[in-house]
């Protein structure tokens, strides 16, 4: 374990348990000879070893929820590295081809040259269906992981001042995700991937005013036309991964920066980081992580089949076939579709307002509005200015993680009717059964969860401050002189203690009356957002109760 | 020497093989005769009563919702016009009778043997003309697996789902799976259209166009995915929810690992 020590501020102080600038001590080897001169090559032309001094003691703290964004840049590689491999083969053209590969159920259909090259990819290139398996399987990980490590984010407070900025690069990498996983999904204009076009196409006609003239100028004419996979292709191979690699490297310049959070724990604290240097610890670890991750995207896609273009066939505008989603990253809005209730537009003036279409459209928008700017919101609630590199567990935090509870209820409400139809064939219910509920619960649900999650979370701070200011109950029952029995408590350990003791209680604001002597609207609402945040709260044992107690016993 | 020609002369000498030969004939063209009378007697005489064990049975097991006389009740349509194929594929397949009313009838493990599914069918037709049951040489699997898949994703994939592997209707009805559906099964559905599926007659799709679908799905039945497991054939719900269980898991398993605190 390495203490990396910081001022407040957040700049590094400088000082480390052990200088790496010492002079190289020279082996006779041969081969430390040649590792030391090429170093030193190396440093006399770029000055690296201030890089490597710098960054290589860099410290990472270890806690297993720490490394879901790994997780998450590794499949990235990993989508790189097949998808590169994928653009040699693939054929981003709607051009009319008739299909003559080996797949027998599909010689001689017309399709355009997009799904014709996929399928020569899954059926005549060496290896093709195995790279098309493991950049799509990937892809699912890519963006299963990325929502993980928001989770993470949220719930441990880790968006907190100085690293709002950073939440918001991360959720636009999410954002972006999702736009990279729908076009690529798009691509070979498969039928199941042909539907979920017509579904954005749909909704893009659905703009007021605008709708046709945009989804003319999006496909190229009337839909489906000839243009549209040409284009995704852009945006999938080119636009998107820039901007995405982009925001990658400054999401992670911000994590050098900002350095990593930690865990309140013994010696813990806001000015330290405690861990494990980048060399040669968390290299080594990270760069086996990789690996692993690979490996396991690898395993799961020589076994399991992913996106079966050859079983949907090319795309024609006539069929939809049943059980037709999009990936499951999508489901959400999908859902939000299917729950809408049908038949609701309005014709005004001569034109059609399609309030089935543009309801979701604004939920999802505003929901995804709130998420990326919560840390704003949270901070102007709290008013809190100092810098946290300390994170909340979540109990702590009981409104935060009441929210958080909401949110995630309210979005796998939607994911969930995305499967709808699965959800009735499968457990034998009705369709309209199935989706009723589902509507209720996107409504009522996330009231629910914001209820139950508030109560959990107060209730175990209860139980903390009981176990630290009595010690837990250690199951051995003495009976006293007067033939009274008792379960006798047992303190917690010092470490223990801190884990159990050390969060910061808020409390709610009170309204001031500005320079003006007023009190103005944005005051009264921020002081009512306070008092709904902090007004049920449980306080943390501090040292006066703990000595209390002692001197009690 | 005239004696034994005039002997000679009396009988011809090939009169014994013009007598075998009209003899044969006789008891051929007779037992001929004979034999067919015969078969044809046993087959109405078999008919005659299949038909009527298939009335006796109709009347015990299927009469109370259908009718004494096929014309329905308020419980059940009416049989009419609905042809042998149709009650072939709704009691061999289990359906018929109901083990109870719902949404749709559901299949289950036959309650009649093929005899007495036979006897019910040819009863059925018996009263009134319906699709009967394909034959064998409608039944082949070799057709054009293309068009039959172009076909099936045009007509049927809409309920059935692309790979067959069935899909929701309104109010709790369902498309079923049509994995390990027998041929006969899978031809007499489009023929009759039973529960909510529409009726797919010869003009609409030809029975060379059903024997195309029959192999096409045959073809994706036999041939295991080029890409492994198929995870159902449900679609990227199945492929989400495989990946949030065992990849997800996976990789959290193996971040708890890899931060475990060593002993």
């Amino acid at each position: 374990m390495t203490i990396e020590k910081t001022k407040a501020d957040g700049l590094v102080d400088g000082t480390t348990d052990h200088p790496v600038g010492a002079p190289p001590r020279i082996s006779n080897a041969p081969s430390a000879r040649f590792t030391s001169a090429a170093a030193n090559y190396i440093d006399e032309r770029t000055s690296i070893s201030a890089v490597v001094k710098e960054f290589g003691r860099k410290i990472f703290p270890d806690h297993w929820s720490f490394m879901l964004g790994e997780v998450a840049l590794y499949s990235f590689v990993v989508i790189i590295l097949t998808g590169t491999f994928l653009t040699f083969f693939f054929q981003a053209s709607m051009a009319p081809v008739v299909y003559d590969g080996s797949f027998v159920p599909l010689k001689g259909v017309e399709m355009s040259s997009a799904m014709s090259s996929t399928l020569n990819i899954s059926f005549e290139i060496r290896g093709g269906l195995l790279v098309r398996q493991i950049h799509h399987w990937a892809a699912l990980l890519f963006i299963a992981s990325i929502g993980l490590h928001m989770l993470r984010i949220y719930f441990t407070g880790a968006f907190r001042k100085p690293r709002e900025l950073n939440w918001v690069i991360g959720f636009v990498l999410f954002i972006l995700a999702l736009a990279e996983g729908f076009t690529g999904y798009s691509l070979p204009d498969d039928l199941l991937s042909g539907n979920g076009l017509r579904i954005i196409d749909g909704m893009v006609k659905g703009v007021p005013f605008a709708g046709s003239w945009l989804s003319f100028l999006i496909f190229g004419g009337e839909f489906p036309g000839e243009e549209i996979v040409g284009r995704l292709y852009t945006l999938h191979i080119l636009l998107l991964p820039a901007i995405i690699v982009a925001l990658i490297a400054l999401h992670l310049v911000f994590v050098v920066v900002h350095k990593h959070t930690q865990y309140a724990g013994p010696g813990k604290t806001n000015d330290n980081v405690i861990g494990y240097p980048v060399l040669p610890v968390y290299a080594a670890k990270a760069g086996g992580f990789f690996f692993i991750v690979f490996g396991i995207i690898a395993l799961i896609a020589s076994f399991f089949t992913i996106n079966p273009i050859w079983n949907y066939g090319p795309y024609d505008p006539s069929p939809v076939s049943a059980g037709t989603q999009p990936d499951w990253y999508i489901g959400f809005a999908d859902g939000a579709l299917r729950l809408i209730p049908p038949h609701l537009e309005s014709v005004i003036w001569g034109h059609t307002y399609s309030w089935n279409i543009l309801i979701p459209i604004t939920v999802l928008g505003l929901f995804i509005l709130t998420v990326l700017i919560y840390p704003f919101i949270e901070g102007w609630v709290t008013g809190d200015k100092r810098e946290h590199h300390i994170l909340d567990r979540p109990r702590n935090a009981p409104t935060r993680t009441a929210i958080g509870a909401a949110g995630v209820t309210f979005y796998a409400a939607l994911w969930s009717a995305a499967s709808s139809d699965i959800l009735a064939t499968h457990f034998q219910l009705s369709i309209e059964s199935v989706i009723h509920a589902i509507q209720a619960a996107v409504i009522i649900g996330p009231v629910i969860a914001y209820f139950v999650a508030k109560r959990v979370c107060l209730a175990l701070q209860k139980k903390d401050r009981e176990m630290a200011l009595h010690g837990f109950e250690s199951g051995r029952i003495v009976r006293l002189p007067g033939g009274e029995y008792i379960e006798v408590h047992q303190d917690v350990d010092e470490y223990e203690r801190w884990k159990l003791v050390s969060f910061h209680e808020y409390k709610p604001l009170m309204i001031r009356p500005n320079a003006k002597g007023k009190i103005t609207a944005p005051q009264r609402l921020r002081a009512g957002m306070s008092k709904w945040f902090f007004e049920d709260r449980i306080a943390p044992v501090t040292r006066t109760d703990l000595e209390r107690q002692k001197s009690h016993h | 020497m005239a004696r034994t020609s005039r002997k000679a002369n009396r009988r011809h000498p090939l009169a014994t093989v013009v007598l075998i030969a009209i003899g044969l004939a006789f008891t051929g063209g007779g037992y001929a005769l004979f034999s067919s009378t015969a078969t044809a007697d046993t087959s109405t005489a078999t008919s005659q009563a299949t038909v009527e064990e298939g009335s006796k049975l109709f009347a015990a097991n299927c009469a109370t919702c259908h009718g004494m006389n096929l014309e329905g009740t308020t419980a059940g349509p009416s049989l009419l016009g609905v042809g042998a194929a149709s009650v072939d594929f709704q009691v061999g397949t289990g359906r018929m009778p109901l083990a109870m009313q719902g949404p749709q009838a559901m299949q289950k493990p036959p309650q009649f043997t093929e005899e007495q599914t036979a006897a019910l069918s040819a009863y059925v037709a018996s009263l009134s003309p319906g699709p009967s049951i394909p034959t064998d040489s409608q039944l082949t699997e070799n057709g054009n697996a293309t068009n039959g898949g172009e076909l099936f994703r045009i007509n049927c994939a809409m309920c059935h789902n692309v790979a067959g592997a069935g899909g929701a209707l309104t109010e709790g009805k369902f498309a079923p799976e049509l994995t390990g559906v027998e041929s006969k099964y899978i031809y007499e559905a489009m023929l009759t259209g039973p529960q909510n599926m529409p009726v797919f007659n010869d003009h609409n799709i030809t029975p060379e166009d059903k024997r195309d679908i029959i192999t096409y799905l045959k073809y994706i039945q036999n041939n295991p995915s080029p890409g492994g497991f198929e995870l159902g054939n449900l679609g990227p719900v199945a492929e989400g929810l495989f990946i949030w269980i065992f990849g997800i898991g996976a990789v959290v398993a193996l971040t708890v690992w890899l931060t475990a605190k060593s002993n």
